[in-house]
């Protein structure tokens, strides 16, 4: 079964590498990682999706908990969750077929971002079934080179922690500034 | 910096070998070793500093520091710091880098140690600018203690090492991703305590946390309170006086039988401050079916990861047992002991001590050094030990009666430890008697170090080698698994007592039984370090076994001696 996870990390040197070292050596399969900046000035925000049984998924959990610079890890696979992904995809075209290409990007609410004579680029935004399904449509044309970010998630509804955040934050929002970074780094971020 | 931080932590004397990029912070050693403040010891190969901080940390609780330069000095390392991480000692490492301006560069001995080093540390770091060097002094000590103990090196440029900036140390450590020490648990604590007060059959699962926390007086009052039995791990031993009745000494590959089968038989299994390596467990899917087992760590990962307790209690054993104590009720458990009892004669039955055997043998040369040194002045010996054969003698044949007595590689069982470790210990406890015991094939991984002894003043080290011309270990698994084929086992030894000579360091070769005792006795009398080439019968094997991939219960049992004879006697198990 694939599972979703997130994790939030100090955005130092060589973080991905430590998350990434440590599911080589206890042999975890990741089926994709995306990172990028979270709410939190120095603090990263990586999806996970791994492929494994539920024993396999607790034990990502906890090794990367126990990782100094991961700060707080979250499985949402049991919640409901938004999950997107993007990808770009270079198919190849003609002028006969190029009306027929634009009108099934239009359907599944792609964007045709770029246009040369003999092909173009698609950007598509959408859940992960909805990116493989375009895609395999876009195969009957021929794609040329093609890029897919891999999911990323969030969970669906309120958002609990918004409460666990730090006495820090809540005594400069009542003095009517925003918490510096430091401030909100002390809890996590978060 | 690098001296007033490791000064305020505590540190005394570091172990180390020097080099080109960790030349400036030697260089501002001089004064700190000039005042008596820091002591630095020189090393003859970078791996036996990490053994050495390992020993020296293993030996005190407090955190050992050694220090290297960059490329091949890190690299050696690497195996020390292995060694200390899989058995949760507190270690940081220092280490030189080529400057910051050259990093990427594949400088003159530069190496990437930051992910050279990642898997075998609990955390490290590469520091690139100078006013970041207290804060990460003081983390790095900080993740190394507490918690569970473990591996922090730091990789300082040279650069930086050269840099001046402004000292402090008053920082407050902010690591959110840290939590050393989980919120304990009372329901789960009250759970385990139903538990065991219902239990018929329980047994208690030892292992070092019991030590790191040092909590043996507390598990030795439950465990009487309640009359349970307990197994220890290979690293637990002497978490209760091996000589008491409730002890039944090690479980695992090569623990006794009754240990093993208490541990199958049992209803209600204890495990404390262990992991359930597979060496304790045999064939995980038929270890210990029968029983609801407890376990108490600190570190969450390790719950859940080898075999799945009905009840975890996570957190410090110094918390949770404590408050398990006041919970546990008065028990008698005396048909459970009874059978463990009649399994035990069974055992000592076939014990080769009990036959007169007119050739030299190490059991019998590890039970003549229990009685030897036992009784030592300035408490207990500490024995470090090496890795095979006669590691596991002197497991059986030493009785441990104080935690923190046996000093061994454990987890990751590497060879040659023994001696740095040993030095390691002495060092920190100059008037304690210590004694390496080790096989001739680990020794001559490390047996550069006898000059340390001698230039560190003629530490009082003693050392027993166990030589019996092989690897024996390997030499065992050859003889039960691959048909004797011998291949690269046999060791060519050079003449111990001439080597010890050379450095010169007294030593004695011994190779009847009745040579052994006056010869402990001239070791123990004589000041300073002492050597003794032990030359035992070769073919010994270390019984009984648990094959690889069996379960515990399946042993090899000693045979006969009679049997012993013909070294064929693979017996069924019970």
């Amino acid at each position: 079964m694939k599972y979703t996870l997130i994790a939030w990390m100090r955005d130092k040197p060589g973080v991905l590498s430590r998350v990434a070292g440590m599911m080589r050596r206890r042999n975890f399969n990741i089926d994709s990682l995306q990172v990028g900046h979270s709410e939190t000035p120095g603090i990263s925000r990586m999806t996970f999706v791994v492929d494994g049984n539920e024993r396999m998924v607790d034990q990502v959990i906890k090794q990367l908990r126990k990782l100094v610079d991961v700060t707080r890890v979250e499985n949402i696979s049991e919640q409901p969750i938004v999950a997107r992904e993007m990808a770009l995809i270079r198919v190849s075209t003609n002028a006969e077929n190029r009306s027929e290409i634009v009108q099934m990007v239009n359907i599944y609410r792609g964007e045709i971002v770029d246009v040369a004579l003999d092909s173009m680029i698609v950007q598509i935004v959408g859940s992960e079934e909805r990116v493989a399904s375009l895609i395999d449509l876009l195969d009957n044309f021929g794609i040329i080179e093609m890029v897919r970010t891999g999911p990323v998630a969030m969970a669906r509804g309120q958002m609990e922690h918004k409460y666990r955040r730090s006495t820090a934050v809540w005594r400069a929002q009542a003095n009517g500034r925003d918490a510096t970074a430091a401030e909100r780094f002390r809890t996590g971020g978060v | 910096m690098v001296w007033e931080a490791l000064l305020r932590e505590g540190v005394r004397v570091i172990f180390g070998h020097p080099g080109g990029a960790i030349l400036p912070t030697y260089d501002a050693l001089a004064p700190y070793e000039a005042a008596g403040k820091i002591h630095h010891v020189l090393v003859r190969h970078e791996q036996c500093a990490a053994h050495m901080a390992d020993g020296w940390a293993r030996a005190t609780g407090e955190v050992g520091v050694c220090i290297a330069t960059s490329g091949p000095g890190a690299t050696n390392l690497v195996t020390g710091l292995a060694t200390a991480q899989m058995d949760s000692v507190p270690v940081v490492a220092i280490t030189g880098q080529v400057p910051t301006n050259l990093l990427g560069t594949d400088a003159f001995q530069e190496s990437d140690v930051v992910g050279v080093t990642a898997p075998v540390c609990k955390h490290n770091y590469l520091v690139t600018d100078v006013n970041e060097l207290p804060l990460i002094l003081k983390e790095a000590f900080y993740i190394a203690r507490e918690g569970r103990p473990g591996v922090v090196l730091i990789d300082i440029c040279k650069d930086v090492q050269n840099a001046e900036g402004w000292f402090r140390y008053d920082f407050e450590i902010d690591l959110p991703g840290f939590e050393p020490w989980p919120q304990v648990d009372m329901e789960a604590v009250r759970k385990a305590a139903e538990l065991i007060n219902k239990a018929e059959r329980p047994l208690v699962l030892s292992g070092h946390g019991v030590q790191l926390a040092g909590v043996g007086r507390e598990l030795l009052q439950m465990v009487e309170k309640a009359e349970i039995p307990v197994v220890t791990t290979l690293l637990g031993a002497g978490n209760i006086p091996e000589s008491h009745p409730l002890s039944l000494g090690m479980g695992g590959m090569h623990g006794e039988a009754y240990a093993n089968r208490a541990v199958q038989s049992c209803d209600v299994l204890i495990a404390m401050g262990m992991r359930f390596d597979d060496r304790i467990t045999g064939r995980l899917d038929a270890f210990a079916k029968q029983a609801k087992i407890i376990h108490f760590e600190v570190d969450k990962a390790e719950v859940g990861k080898n075999v799945m307790p009905d009840v975890a209690v996570i957190g410090d054993l110094a918390e949770t047992l404590p408050a398990l104590l006041p919970l546990i009720e008065e028990r008698r458990h005396q048909v459970w002991l009874q059978e463990i009892r009649e399994w035990k004669k069974d055992t000592e039955q076939t014990d080769i001590l009990n036959y007169e055997v007119d050739e030299l043998i190490p059991p019998f040369v590890i039970r003549q050094l229990w009685h030897a040194t036992h009784n030592a002045k300035n408490g207990p010996p500490i024995i470090v030990t090496d890795v095979g054969q006669h590691q596991m003698w002197e497991c059986q044949y030493f009785t441990h009666d104080h935690p923190g007595q046996l000093i061994t590689s454990g987890g990751l069982g590497t060879m040659g430890f023994a001696l740095p470790a040993a030095i390691g210990a002495q060092m920190a406890h100059p008037d304690r008697l210590v004694w390496a015991v080790v096989g001739d094939g680990g020794f001559q991984m490390t047996m550069q170090e006898l000059a340390v002894i001698k230039q560190e003043g003629d530490l009082p080290v003693k050392i027993a080698i166990i030589n019996n011309g092989f690897l024996g270990m390997v030499r065992q698994w050859q003889q039960l698994f691959y048909e004797k084929r011998y291949v690269g086992t046999p060791v060519w030894s050079p003449d111990f007592v001439k080597l010890a000579e050379a450095y010169q360091i007294p030593a004695l070769a011994v190779t009847k039984p009745e040579q052994v005792v006056p010869a402990l006795e001239q070791a123990l009398n004589t000041p300073g370090p002492f050597l003794i080439d032990f030359r035992v019968k070769e073919e010994v094997n270390v019984y009984p076994m648990v094959a690889p991939g069996a379960a515990v219960d399946q042993l090899i049992r000693r045979p006969k001696p009679a049997v012993m004879q013909g070294y064929s006697g693979v017996q069924p198990s019970w």
